[in-house]
């Protein structure tokens, strides 16, 4: 013991150490990664499943939306991946992602359009909001998202995609604003870009 | 090393909250329902138990110089790892959860009991530690939460069922229907408050506790003589 005391207090020991036990914590973090990164994607591919069915309504699409995705540009320049809805053949709804930032990070919506752009349904699929707080956009914690189901930019007009707040339509939550006026601006987003892009959207081949 | 003192140390004597002060950031942050401090108490007691065997196991070999980077580190990673495992393994409870697990490593209770008691004592000792700060902890943070819930919205529990499965459906209580609710004790003020009266509340249960030891037992009884 009384060796290891006085390795301790050399000056070479300090840094070595310290390497040392970053270099074993790093170690045991990628360890951790490569043990929990099929189990993550694979948990969060199920999640996005069962957000694409909630977005639409029961029985609104007959084909697998996995399946028959699309690559667009996005408003940031990143490729977004579009899934469509068909029944019996014909697209009649889109579903993707969109995100605007909140108070803490960025908040992922995806939303369900139907073929003549009216909303079909949103869910916030990723936040870092405050728990208790900015949380209520989630739909197991508040109806709160369900008011933008049946909602297109004709109406309410455009200028009345906002929360009450700001002179719009939407609801703000006690104490929270930054967080649902981040959630209508990103589905504000994905409406006018699902116009912009509409006969694209519809008419490419799926790849 | 008293096994019993331990435990009563973390969940009175020494509270994380009600006595060292310690952690503040995750009880005002999380507190708003009785829910959310129970999940994130639950949270940081699986991290703090942890990071107590680890730092108690590794103590000859961190000099005292480099500690404090060594603790960090290494309760940074545990907390990295804790977060990926509940993605991959819980992936509802992680859902619920999640949103607290990176706060965890803010909370300067785990860093405190790392350098007051884990590199001073044995693996299991700070084990037990670990546990009775921990509980200490939870109790503290669900029972700020409850009062604030339960005063700002009317609630006791709301949504337990989602952190605790189903089966606690059971603990959610309506106590105020049709409530208005109190929005100020939602918000961060409150959970000074509330802290603030807890605090009174507990020096005067105390001090009126020792005035009563005093007139009852002569001062020849065991005087409470502990390290702080």
């Amino acid at each position: 013991m009384s060796t290891l005391a006085e390795w301790r207090d050399r000056l070479s020991y300090q840094p070595l150490s310290l390497g040392f036990i970053a270099l074993a914590t790093s170690a045991a973090l990628v360890l951790a990664n490569q043990m929990t990164r099929p189990k993550i994607v694979e948990a969060e591919e199920r999640d996005l499943q069962t957000s694409l069915t909630e977005v639409l309504p029961a029985g609104y699409a007959d084909n697998n939306l996995l399946k028959d995705t699309i690559s667009l540009a996005g408003d940031d320049g990143k490729p977004l991946t579009i899934y469509r809805a068909r029944k019996a053949g014909a697209v009649n709804g889109v579903v993707f992602r969109t995100s605007s930032r909140g108070y803490a990070g960025d908040v992922v919506v995806l939303i369900g359009i139907d073929a003549q752009g009216t909303m079909l349904g949103a869910r916030v699929i990723k936040h870092q909001e405050t728990p208790g707080l900015g949380d209520k956009i989630e739909v197991a914690k508040s109806k709160w998202i369900r008011a933008f189901e049946g909602k297109s930019l004709e109406s309410p007009p455009a200028e009345k995609w906002a929360v009450k707040k700001d002179g719009g339509v939407f609801d703000q939550f006690a104490g929270a604003t930054i967080t649902p006026r981040a959630v209508v601006k990103a589905v504000k987003q994905g409406m006018t870009f699902y116009a912009a892009h509409r006969e694209e959207i519809l008419a490419a081949n799926s790849n | 090393m008293n096994y019993r003192q331990i435990m009563k140390d973390g969940l009175w004597d020494q509270n994380v909250v009600f006595s060292q002060m310690l952690g503040m950031c995750p009880t005002m942050a999380v507190t708003t329902s009785g829910t959310n401090g129970l999940g994130m108490g639950l949270a940081t007691m699986a991290v703090l138990i942890c990071s107590n065997m680890i730092i108690a196991a590794i103590r000859d070999f961190v000099s005292p110089q480099v500690r404090i980077p060594v603790y960090i580190v290494l309760i940074a990673t545990l907390v990295t790892i804790v977060d990926m495992s509940l993605n991959a393994w819980m992936h509802d409870l992680y859902r619920v959860l999640g949103l607290f697990i990176a706060l965890i490593v803010v909370n300067c209770a785990v860093l405190g009991r790392a350098e007051a008691f884990a590199s001073r004592n044995s693996v299991i000792a700070s084990a037990l530690d670990g546990l009775g700060m921990g509980l200490g902890f939870t109790i503290a943070l669900t029972l700020i939460g409850l009062i604030r819930e339960l005063i700002g919205a009317g609630t006791l529990f709301s949504q337990a069922s989602l952190l605790l499965g189903p089966n606690f459906a059971f603990l959610e209580t309506t106590v105020l229907p049709n409530y208005g609710g109190v929005l100020m004790m939602i918000l961060p003020p409150a959970g000074f408050l509330v802290l603030g009266l807890l605090l009174a509340a507990k020096r005067l249960y105390e001090r009126h506790a020792a005035r009563t030891a005093e007139t009852v037992s002569q001062p020849a009884a065991t005087p409470a003589v502990g390290c702080h």
